[in-house]
């Protein structure tokens, strides 16, 4: 049971990185809370596993600190934190029995034997394990291995975390479900701090309460699926969440307004101010296609566009466009009316988000 | 489904047969021929059903030399096979330090049979091997030609040099083969060294262990030219091993049928033990309970 402090943390695998490209971890700080259930969310190669591997000591970082609670655990190797780590493909002892696998973890620092049953037969239990605890490992199926793998983790009750290192990219999508509530089940009984390493965004905000997205070494965002969702914080944040992702224009200054292309914009007072007062060369506009007005005729603030291609997925449509020479996506349920080739679009400006240099900039009204 | 039933479909195992019966089935029954008869001449013969089986089984020399096999056998497997392990376990993982151990390693392996029992020969000769010299120089009385511990002791080294290198690059492909997650699995656990040797490293060599210790067993039950060229069998028939006595029989006195006699007793011994171990060591793998079933 811990909080775990990142501080000034930065990890590069090469001895003598010379720039911000050859981190892996680009220098951060964060806070994981006692008890959260947490998402890392991020494409392959951004460099979660690699945080991971860092809280558990697996690696030790080239720069900073790491924290449990007061305590700077650099120095320590993972068997002296405390910690349990599930990984990506099943690691179970072939030779042991279930029963043996998941007594292991407590069996090596001298549980009593009392203890061990005990706790053995409640994580079976949650983990629907019961039946098969006197069966050989190796014989296990890919997913009883992973449960097996999950359960040497939720064994230990002691633990300062327990982090998991995308464990369900072996198990049934059907499984997957069930695996995913059971976590959080277990999140909710035992109160252990759980962070989850992902790719898949819709695993990361059924299982967290806050997820950080990482890109290129660095947390952009740490939030609630919510605010991922509403406030993406980072042009990447809005591009990796939602289905399909956010829409971004480049945007430049003009003497009178804002124009992106060649289409000069009608914007609310504020943002074109803000957008007048910053430097910088790169400035974007996002809105996510969920909100997105498209009308059959011209209305206030409205642009006339063509309908490249409308897919009809059910419950709702995504509406192709090109506005201003970029492709645009807007996303229409499926009982609202929708023009056959010329349309006119809103971006309403409660959902517009601008970015300076990649970053989301907070518009006053 | 409508299976047809067409029985020249035999016909297409023929090629299959007769690479087996060319390779074993024709030259094993030449022998069992001769094991059933008593051969004089090209044309004097005589049917003596399991009489040469009989003879040899209760002839004491070769009782003798057939406990001595098994004493060897064993003998080197047990050390060799730990050996080899300990060794696998200490080599340089990476670099050109691994490149450089594994070819170190091997250069036992490159030598021919008959040439490890010269050079042992001159190696521990009481004038002018090093091996010889340098022990007698301790005090030690050491002769291979008149103390058959001695001639013993020497076999088994010469063995182990010779063979533990086989054992030690089986486990180091099979150690080298364990993917990095098992070790970082295990220290999770807080496992210690042993348990990460016990449940991880040991499990996982089972496999190349397995045909190690098959192959070790098979080629030291017909151990032939290294003793011979060593030690000649002796002091006596110390170190007189079963092939030997075979090769005395068959091709020194011309006993035919005796030979083939126990030729065959020879070759099912082995497998036999074979059969066994391996089973043994499968049936260990398998679940021990009839619950849930595989």
């Amino acid at each position: 049971m811990a909080q775990i402090t990142l501080k000034s943390l930065a990890h590069s695998y090469s001895p003598s990185p010379s720039g911000p490209e050859d981190y892996a971890i680009r220098e951060m700080e964060h806070v994981w809370h006692q008890g959260g259930a947490y998402a890392l969310l991020g494409p392959s190669g951004c460099g979660k596993s690699t945080l991971l591997n860092i809280i558990s000591g697996l690696l030790t970082p080239s720069d900073g600190q790491v924290l449990f609670d007061d305590r700077v655990v650099n120095e320590l190797a993972p068997e002296e934190r405390n910690i349990a780590q599930v990984f990506q493909f099943p690691v179970v002892y072939d030779t042991m029995t279930v029963y043996d696998n998941l007594a292991f973890p407590l069996r090596n620092v001298g549980t009593p034997a009392a203890k061990i049953r005990e706790r053995v037969a409640e994580v079976a239990d949650v983990l629907d394990l019961t039946s098969l605890l006197k069966r050989k490992a190796r014989n296990l199926t890919a997913d009883e291995k992973q449960k097996v793998s999950m359960g040497r983790g939720l064994v230990r009750d002691d633990v300062s975390a327990i982090l998991f290192d995308e464990p369900l990219t072996v198990i049934d999508p059907q499984l997957k479900w069930k695996l995913r509530r059971k976590l959080k089940e277990i999140h909710e009984r035992f109160n252990i701090t759980m962070i989850y390493v992902t790719h898949d965004q819709l695993e990361a905000s059924t299982f967290a309460d806050k997820i950080a997205v990482m890109y290129e070494g660095q947390v952009v965002q740490f939030g609630t699926p919510r605010e991922l969702f509403e406030t993406p914080a980072h042009t990447f944040v809005g591009y990796f969440i939602g289905s399909p992702g956010m829409n971004l224009m480049e945007v430049a200054r003009t003497e009178e307004g804002v124009r992106t292309g060649t289409v000069d914009l009608t914007l609310p007072p504020a943002l074109r101010n803000a957008i007048h007062r910053s430097r910088s060369r790169n400035i974007k506009l996002g809105i996510r296609p969920e909100f997105v007005e498209v009308l059959t005729e011209p209305g206030e603030a409205s642009y006339p566009v063509e309908i490249d291609n409308v897919q009809d997925l059910g419950t709702y449509r995504i509406v192709s466009f090109t506005f201003a020479g970029m492709p645009f996506r807007a996303r229409l349920g499926e009982d609202r009316p929708l023009p056959r080739r010329h349309a006119y679009v809103r971006f309403p400006e409660a959902w517009l988000n601008l970015y300076i240099d990649e970053f989301r900039v907070e518009v006053g009204q | 489904m409508n299976k047809v039933y067409n029985n020249r479909a035999w016909f297409l195992i023929l090629p299959m047969l007769m690479l087996v019966a060319f390779s074993a089935v024709i030259p094993l029954m030449t022998v069992v021929n001769y094991s059933v008869q008593d051969v004089f001449d090209a044309n004097t013969r005589f049917f003596t059903g399991t009489e040469w089986f009989e003879v040899m089984l209760n002839d004491p020399a070769l009782q003798a030399a057939l406990l001595r096999q098994f004493a060897f056998s064993f003998t080197i497997l047990a050390i060799e096979v730990p050996l080899g392990i300990g060794i696998a376990l200490l080599m340089p993982k990476r670099g050109w330090q691994a490149s450089a151990v594994l070819i170190l390693i091997t250069l036992p392996l490159l030598i021919p049979w008959n040439v490890v029992g010269s050079i042992w020969q001159l190696f521990t000769r009481g004038d002018i091997g090093l091996m010889g010299v340098g022990i007698r120089e301790l005090g030690y009385a050491y002769n291979i030609t008149r103390n058959p511990a001695d001639a013993w002791a020497t076999i088994i080294l010469m063995d182990v040099w010779h063979w533990t290198p086989l054992i030690a690059l089986l486990c180091y492909s099979g150690l080298r083969s364990i993917p990095d997650a098992y070790y970082q699995a295990a220290r999770i656990d807080r496992a210690s060294k042993w348990a990460v040797f016990r449940y991880i490293q040991l499990p996982k060599l089972t496999n190349v262990l397995v045909i190690g210790v098959l192959l070790r067993f098979m080629h030291s039950f017909m151990i032939y030219a290294e003793p011979f060229v060593l030690t000649g069998g002796g002091p006596g028939s110390s170190t007189t091993f079963l092939s030997q006595s075979l090769t005395t029989m068959a091709i020194g006195q011309q006993d035919l049928g005796p030979s083939a006699a126990f030729s065959l007793i020879y070759f099912l011994i082995i497998l036999l033990v074979c059969w066994v171990f391996y089973t043994a060591i499968m049936n260990s793998q398998k679940d021990n309970t009839t619950q849930g079933g595989a």
